[in-house]
């Protein structure tokens, strides 16, 4: 087993004090029009439901690739499904650049032999998923069992680079509680994809704060934490590793709190500008976001809100 | 690869609304604002622009001796008003400050250069919160004491009155008598105008006390601001008397024959001038003075809030805060990684227009503090001390100074032992607690301390033995009305703030 790097302590008060701060930070017109765009190509847009259908997937990839028809406005970064999506997925989205990601590995729960979350894998990626969306082995981390977390992400991740897929890995933050653990768990995500080689990639690995199931899902004080740990391991390391709060970032007013978050957390780090503000590192898990960010953009250009049902759901 | 989308860049977002100020203001006494006796009057400017914003009155002795016997006519009155009707008026001001919150703020930070930011949600809401939470104690103030008491006004020969007999004849021997102590003169600072104002001020009025508050010279706006919300609320006349000017105006409400309590927040230097000149007068006496506060961090602490905490104590309000923790203390081991830091956050700080919302860092007060903190800076090199400062520009007028530290500071260095008021922080490093400890306390001041520890039982060890009126424990700079505020040593005596703070605005018979 690779060491895992020793983790600072975090303060909970003075981080929730830090994150609220991003909130404060005001955006004028010019800027919000490139945030809502920015936004717009970072969103994973996602469905990961148990009656989840080829027809809505259909729709889900129409509106990946062309959110807001007729108007100038990007691709979202991907889309992602359930395993069994992932063929058609991938045959209505050839050619377009938006990747097909997948969630695997036993998810939500993970509560499956590491064999079938292994194989779970290796057939979303046979079936064409540019991205693996994994989960950590929450059980495993709570009881202390850190050799194994690591060993079971790491496994995962070598099967990622061997194919050329790239990783996301789930802390299920919202089941760790406190932010010591988030910390901790984000130190070992990313120690084992350093091990196996995928982070050789930049923004090959994410490290990735809920799968949509848990509550509370992505909070503003647990992605900072999660993006120190991420700039602690650029300084350490030297390497380029993605974030991705998923579940409960509905507006564009939260995305761009999100966004100002990691302009202030990243931005220098790694040399001039911010690489992380870019859909390669840095990733929005929504469903409802997109729609919000069109309805803002819609405002920035008629002064007016459109009506919910203006735009397509997918 | 990683195609970069761009700079993420905020524009300016300058708040919106202007507060009506007058072109000229004159002294706000018996109710009233009134022209000054010697028809002078002085400027109050904007530092972030050198602009003029309004003329202020100088006030003379005169000026001084009219609004002490405006106070003196108005305390009979005023403090035998049942408590429950004193504490009506202190809740209409605290309500009218809330909803003037924007104006008060946007004023705030043109007159004294604070960030709007910090104006909005940090000076405005306390003050109003210390409004309200003196009013509340107005009624009270025979419960307010250990033993109790019966508190009874002041009579027209300026003694306390004698309290009611009982049904049955009899005196009631059971409760000592509490009383006001009189005309208050009260001088504040310019690092929080209003602040202060409301610091001094609630206390004094929620025991019955009437006052004579001078603010500083250069910002005097919200105080008057305040006036004219006193005359809105139809605050008695007299009650509260405002008097502008400088050094000498504030020397003339202290040396006041008339004044029975003086109560004075700013420089050590000045307190002592104010202890020798009124020693033997029997006047009562709190002083809030100066400091330079330490802020340990331990190898242990959680760095990155630590350092979020080291940004807050001494760049908060540009570094004009007498509780700023200006001496950082790093535990060998950690020093490295916290000072390298505190660099890459101190380059996220945006120094600019106050008026901002996003600024962080604004103007320097006055152009004679920016003299100060230069003359400081050059010290501190010429002591050794390897000087760093934020890169990035600042506007071409006004006065600024952008955030910046020296390492490698010895104890024994200028700018580790005076207190510099402004965005400029001493960076030294310790081994253990012991030494934390003696390097912390090595100071002529007291006023607050910061420790940054994860481990629950140094914290309160190191606390025990840290010689300051306020200890924060992971975190730094936090206000609270209920909560005294006050120094050791040369930082001053008495305390503001919570039960404590009415304490010194009462007499027991």
């Amino acid at each position: 087993m690779t060491t895992i790097p020793a983790s600072p302590t975090v303060d909970a008060i003075m981080a929730a004090e830090r994150a609220k701060s991003f909130t404060t930070r005001s955006i004028k017109r010019e800027s919000k029009l490139h945030a809502l765009k920015l936004a717009m190509s970072m969103v994973d847009l996602t469905t990961l439901e148990g009656k989840d259908s080829p027809e809505k997937i259909r729709s889900i990839c129409a509106k990946a690739v062309t959110p807001w028809a007729g108007h100038d406005c990007p691709s979202v970064a991907a889309v992602c499904f359930y395993p069994s999506m992932v063929k058609l997925a991938k045959e209505l989205l050839a050619g377009t650049g938006v990747n097909v990601a997948s969630v695997a590995t036993g998810f939500p729960s993970g509560q499956y032999p590491l064999e079938v979350r292994l194989r779970d894998t290796e057939r979303a990626i046979e079936d064409g998923a540019d991205e693996i969306d994994m989960v950590i082995n929450r059980g495993a981390f709570l009881s202390g069992r850190e050799g194994v977390v690591f060993d079971e992400i790491e496994a995962v991740s070598r099967l990622c680079k061997d194919s050329g897929a790239h990783l996301k890995v789930i802390l299920e933050t919202g089941e760790l509680e406190t932010l010591d653990n988030v910390r901790r768990a984000s130190d070992i995500a990313i120690a084992a994809m350093l091990a196996s080689g995928l982070l050789d990639e930049p923004g090959a690995g994410f490290i990735k704060t809920s799968t949509g199931k848990v509550s509370p899902a992505a909070t503003m004080p647990v992605t900072l934490v999660m993006l120190e740990a991420i700039r602690d391991a650029h300084a350490r390391d030297g390497v380029l590793v993605g974030m991705k709060p998923a579940g409960g970032i509905k507006t564009a007013k939260q995305a761009w709190h999100y966004l100002v978050m990691v302009n202030e957390t990243l931005g220098g780090v790694a040399g001039d500008g911010n690489p992380w503000l870019s859909p390669g590192l840095f990733r929005f898990g929504a469903s409802s976001l997109a729609n919000d960010l069109l309805r803002q953009m819609q405002k920035l250009k008629t002064g007016t809100y459109a009506a919910g049902y203006d735009f397509s759901e997918a | 690869m990683i195609e970069s989308a761009g700079i993420f860049e905020y524009a300016t977002a300058p708040e919106g609304v202007r507060p009506t100020l007058r072109d000229r203001y004159g002294h706000f006494i018996g109710g009233a604002f009134v022209e000054p006796a010697e028809g002078e009057y002085f400027r109050t400017i904007n530092p972030a622009t050198e602009e003029v914003i309004a003329e202020v009155a100088e006030g003379s002795k005169a000026d001084v001796d009219r609004a002490v016997n405006a106070a003196r006519e108005a305390l009979p009155a005023w403090s035998a008003l049942p408590g429950v009707e004193r504490a009506k008026y202190i809740y209409r001001i605290a309500r009218r400050v809330q909803e003037l919150s924007r104006e008060l703020a946007v004023a705030e930070s043109m007159d004294g250069g604070k960030p709007i930011r910090e104006s909005r949600d940090v000076d405005v809401p306390l003050a109003a919160q210390h409004f309200f939470y003196y009013a509340g104690w107005a009624d009270k103030l025979g419960y307010a004491f250990a033993g109790g008491g019966k508190f009874v006004g002041i009579g027209e020969d300026g003694a306390p009155l004698t309290p009611a007999l009982s049904p049955g004849g009899e005196r009631e021997q059971r409760h000592r008598v509490i009383s006001p102590v009189g005309v208050c003169g009260q001088v504040i600072p310019w690092n929080f105008p209003l602040l202060m104002a409301s610091w001094k001020l609630g206390p004094a009025l929620a025991a019955g006390n009437t006052c004579v508050l001078k603010p500083a010279e250069t910002t005097p706006l919200t105080a008057l601001m305040l006036a004219e919300i006193f005359e809105e609320v139809e605050l008695p006349a007299g009650v509260v008397n405002i008097v502008t000017g400088a050094g000498a105006t504030g020397a003339a409400v202290v040396e006041h024959p008339g004044v029975n309590k003086v109560a004075f927040t700013g420089s050590t230097e000045v307190g002592k001038k104010i202890a020798h000149a009124i020693a033997g007068t029997g006047k009562k006496l709190t002083l809030e003075l100066g400091g330079k506060s330490p802020n340990i961090v331990f190898e242990d602490a959680s760095i990155d809030q630590a350092v979020e905490g080291i940004v807050q104590g001494i760049y908060f309000n540009q570094g004009h805060v007498c509780c700023a923790g200006s001496r950082v203390f790093v535990q060998e081991s950690v020093a490295g990684e916290v000072i390298a830091k505190l660099k890459r956050r101190m380059g996220e700080l945006r120094v600019g227009d106050p008026l901002d919302k996003n600024t962080d860092v604004g103007a320097i007060n006055s152009a004679a503090q920016l003299s100060t903190i230069e003359r400081y800076i050059d010290a501190g090199k010429s002591d050794g001390g390897a000087f760093w400062q934020a890169g990035g520009g600042v506007p071409s007028s006004g006065y600024w100074c952008r955030p910046c530290l020296f390492e490698g500071v010895q104890p024994s260095a200028v700018v580790a032992r005076e207190e510099i008021f402004g965005p400029v922080l001493a960076v030294m490093t310790f081994r253990t607690p012991a030494e934390a400890i003696q390097r912390a306390n090595n100071t002529p001041y007291g006023l607050a301390a910061g420790v940054w520890t994860d481990k629950g039982s140094k914290i309160f060890e190191i606390a025990k033995w840290l010689d300051a009126g306020v200890v924060w424990l992971n975190t730094y700079n936090k206000f609270d009305a209920a909560s005294p505020f006050g120094g050791f040593k040369e930082s001053g005596f008495g305390r503001e703030g919570g039960v404590h703070g009415l304490r010194s605005y009462v007499t027991f018979g």
